[in-house]
């Protein structure tokens, strides 16, 4: 149904669990993609499983120069601008609000949201152009929720849903979507973290009584980066088992 | 040189659909010619690809009549 050929995708954090499950459901739907992040071995190693449709990229998201070069890299190893931008990476840096230093507050806001602005302006010119376009973010429901540890975390997902309002309301005319979707606890190295303690807390709270799978993002992630998903726009896709109904 | 004149008005012509009578040098293209912010910007990408030329954000921004983009281009059109 979802068909993506001749489109060109950038994935970012694409080596972690959910970037690399995005990056293969747009290159199945028959898009290009280039997989970014700063692990060289790992981006490859997806790469590898996905075939000569992808390109690896790498960058470091904290800084501005980086960001932008990545834009231009991702454009030239791809052979042609990007129409669909996937802001996918991020990074925890956990601690109570009165004890968080500002670098951890400085380094999450930096890469979750910072770049993901960055990357939007990079690419929404060539989208423009085009008159065609997606920037899919992925938020998280701790955005929406708030949660205790993550402030710096809650404010950069919160943070792209304006950001995503923003950019959605400027470019709706020119063909262009931006919508969020906002994952709930996905089977990730992320939430492998967590304890058992921490896990037997979270359960109850899903009414799907499972975590999700990193592919049930990556499908959500398909259908707004497609043709039939042209009308939705500004919006935030909450695929989180039923844990918040908002 | 006028021909750079020309080109442009035949730009402005083109992207935001408007009569030729209408694109005189003094007209700005928001408050004369209906364009929006993100038609300007538009505006700017064409004269860049029309002239070969790199128009940065600072002076994009001061590029708000058909004359403003004549008199920038006049100075640094390479093509």
């Amino acid at each position: 149904m979802f068909d993506l050929t001749g489109k060109t995708a950038l994935v970012t954090g694409a080596s972690g669990g959910i970037g690399r499950a995005i990056a293969l459901a747009l290159s199945k739907a028959g898009a290009r993609v280039a997989l970014s992040g700063t692990r060289r071995d790992a981006l490859d190693a997806v790469a590898k499983e996905i075939g000569d449709t992808a390109v690896v990229v790498t960058a470091n998201l904290s800084d501005a120069a980086s960001v932008e070069q990545l834009a231009k890299d991702a454009e030239a190893a791809l052979g042609g601008g990007i129409d669909i931008l996937v802001n996918n990476a991020g990074i925890t840096r956990d601690n109570l609000s009165m004890r968080m230093k500002d670098d951890e507050w400085q380094s999450v806001l930096d890469v979750n949201l910072t770049a993901s602005f960055r990357l939007a302006r990079a690419t929404s010119k060539g989208m423009m152009k085009r008159r065609w376009g997606r920037i899919v973010s992925i938020g998280s429901v701790v955005g929406t929720t708030g949660n205790p540890g993550q402030a710096n975390y809650a404010a950069a997902k919160a943070g792209l849903i304006g950001l995503t309002k923003a950019l959605a309301a400027e470019l709706a005319t020119r063909g262009i979507t931006a919508n969020v979707v906002s994952p709930g606890f996905i089977e990730t190295a992320m939430t492998d973290a967590l304890n058992e303690a921490q896990r037997a807390a979270i359960l109850p709270k899903v009414p799907a009584g499972r975590l999700g799978t990193a592919d049930e993002i990556a499908a959500a992630v398909l259908y707004l980066a497609s043709n039939e998903a042209g009308y939705v726009t500004g919006q935030t896709l909450h695929v989180n088992g039923g844990m918040a109904m908002i | 040189m006028s021909d750079i004149a020309e080109r442009v008005k035949k730009i402005v012509v083109e992207h935001l659909g408007v009569e030729e009578a209408k694109v005189t040098e003094n007209a700005s293209f928001i408050d004369d010619l209906g364009a929006d912010s993100l038609d300007t910007v538009e505006l700017v990408m064409a004269f860049e690809e029309e002239f070969g030329v790199e128009i940065p954000d600072d002076a994009a921004e001061k590029i708000l009549t058909v004359k403003d983009a004549i008199d920038f281009l006049k100075e640094h059109a390479t093509s």
